[in-house]
């Protein structure tokens, strides 16, 4: 089986995205990730102004058959949230890397987006 | 450890099914996506691998005080054809593993049973029955087929008609718990109207070696075990090794509420010690509830009363696909148990709100 991996964007180990715009970075998980879960049920975010730390827990995701916690890809404070996901959480099935993400970090510092995988550095961790 | 494959595990594979361990079986768990499988159960019809359960066939004059002995139900009510729901229990009255116990038609002209222990459990079954034979004399063959039997479920509103179309002569015409040897696209199953879906439908017993055949033939929404736990917590049925277990969650049946299995007017291991449950009461019984608040319960999590008092556990739990709330069975102290009543379920740390509902969950058959 093979998944999208859009080379974009950066990846965490523990199998978030991150994509930088302008200094604020979106954050979602990876199709790897979705399909390892399977039927999502329930995502908890934290609220917009909560202040995140780099590979601190932002979050928890729940599908039918297991739950995982969610790691912020980069510090900085939380300027969205896809609330769209507490009525619709399986948008993270569908769609992964679009209309499945999961909030935005006005990030402090961009350069930490260096410190995570590339596109291919992760396709070599789920392989 | 080698895992046990079932007889479709390489065409399971094909169809880019997951797998998972299972009673030291390599299992399907999803096939496409539990949601779509449980729908499909549900709306229209699913077909389930269930080759991991045991099988163990016991024949001969003394068959059936072997099988009352060593089961909870009463035995001697089957006719050849008929099928129960019955429990393994030890001298304690505590559950070893539950099983269907079908009267088969007599082989020899001697009363013959198969019945069906759960995954991984069908080596103890089988050496507690030779055991017992013999401490007690008793003159009855005990074979364990379980690699010979493959076993598929079908299941769901059209499920019937679906084994009926594939059927030489008519299926449909069984009961509940009934069962036959039946015809099955030319191969010889013994066709049950059991299942562990709150569904109608069937559960085929065959040749291993037929198994792709009649998997081909039954052409439906092929279903993982996830789907099939979704659904069995529907229907409020308990899964052993989980909701139950001899060794981590020693439970009576009446504890486990299931005392619907046991027959206390026959003579069995664990009776006398069940007609003292019986006369006593329970002090704590498995509850099914329903989160009010978002969340999911999972087995292990603790279930407390309203002033934060750790008073149970979950043992089953998931959020339903039928009623989009998330549901679970789990152990609570008797005053807790009355439908309506306000518990928690602490999920990762924080406490949610619960209220105990009647199961089943949902309507079934």
């Amino acid at each position: 089986m093979s998944f999208d991996t859009p080379d974009d964007r950066r990846y965490m180990e523990s199998h978030e995205w991150a994509l930088e715009d302008d200094g604020v970075v979106r954050v979602g998980i990876t199709d790897f990730a979705q399909d390892e879960l399977g039927d999502v049920v329930f995502v908890e975010l934290p609220d917009e102004g909560d202040a995140l730390e780099q590979e601190a827990e932002f979050g928890v995701i729940e599908s039918i058959k297991a739950v995982s916690d969610l790691y912020a890809p980069v510090s900085g404070e939380v300027v969205s949230i896809n609330e769209e996901l507490f009525d619709a959480p399986e948008l993270v099935n569908e769609d992964p890397f679009g209309d499945g993400w999961m909030l935005e970090i006005d990030a402090d510092d961009t350069d930490e987006l260096e410190e995570l995988l590339s596109a291919a550095e992760y396709e070599d961790q789920i392989a | 450890m080698t895992l046990s494959k079932p007889p479709l595990w390489e065409h399971h594979g094909d169809r880019g099914a997951k797998f998972t361990e299972f009673g030291g079986w390599d299992m399907p768990v999803e096939f496409d996506s539990i949601q779509t499988e449980h729908a499909a159960v549900r709306d229209d019809a699913g077909i389930f691998d269930v080759s991991h359960m045991g099988q163990i066939h016991v024949t001969g004059p003394d068959a059936t005080e072997l099988m009352q002995r060593l089961t909870s139900n009463d035995v001697t009510r089957l006719e050849v054809g008929d099928s129960q729901y019955a429990v393994i229990t030890d001298e304690a009255g505590v559950i070893v593993d539950d099983t269907v116990v079908y009267r088969l038609p007599d082989e020899d002209g001697e009363p013959t049973y198969l019945f069906v222990p759960n995954a991984g459990t069908d080596e103890a079954a089988h050496e507690r029955w030779i055991g017992h034979r013999n401490e007690w004399g008793l003159e009855a063959t005990i074979d364990n087929r379980t690699d010979e039997y493959a076993m598929v479920a079908v299941q769901g509103p059209n499920a019937p008609d679906l084994v009926e179309e594939a059927a030489d002569g008519s299926v449909t015409d069984l009961g509940r718990f009934e069962a036959t040897y039946a015809t099955i696209d030319g191969v010889e199953c013994w066709t049950a109207r059991t299942g562990y879906t709150g569904e109608d439908g069937f559960e085929l017993l065959f040749p291993w070696a037929e198994a792709e055949r009649l998997w081909t033939a039954l052409d439906c929404q092929p279903c993982g075990l996830g789907a099939r736990d979704t659904l069995r917590l529907e229907a409020g049925f308990v899964l052993a090794g989980q909701d139950f277990d001899y060794e981590s969650n020693p439970r009576t049946p009446y504890e486990a509420g299931i005392g619907f299995t046991v027959a206390l007017d026959t003579e069995f291991v664990g009776r006398d010690a069940l007609a003292a449950v019986d006369d006593e009461g329970v002090d704590e019984q498995l509850v099914g509830f329903q989160l009010i608040d978002r969340g999911v319960p999972r087995h292990g999590y603790d279930i407390t009363n309203t002033d934060g008092r750790v008073i149970g556990t979950v043992t089953s739990g998931t959020m339903s696909p039928t009623l989009e709330q998330s549901i679970g069975l789990g152990y609570v102290p008797v005053e807790y148990a009355d439908p309506g009543t306000t518990l928690q379920v602490v999920v990762r740390g924080r406490s949610k709100k619960a209220r105990v509902e009647t199961t089943p969950f949902i309507d079934t058959v």
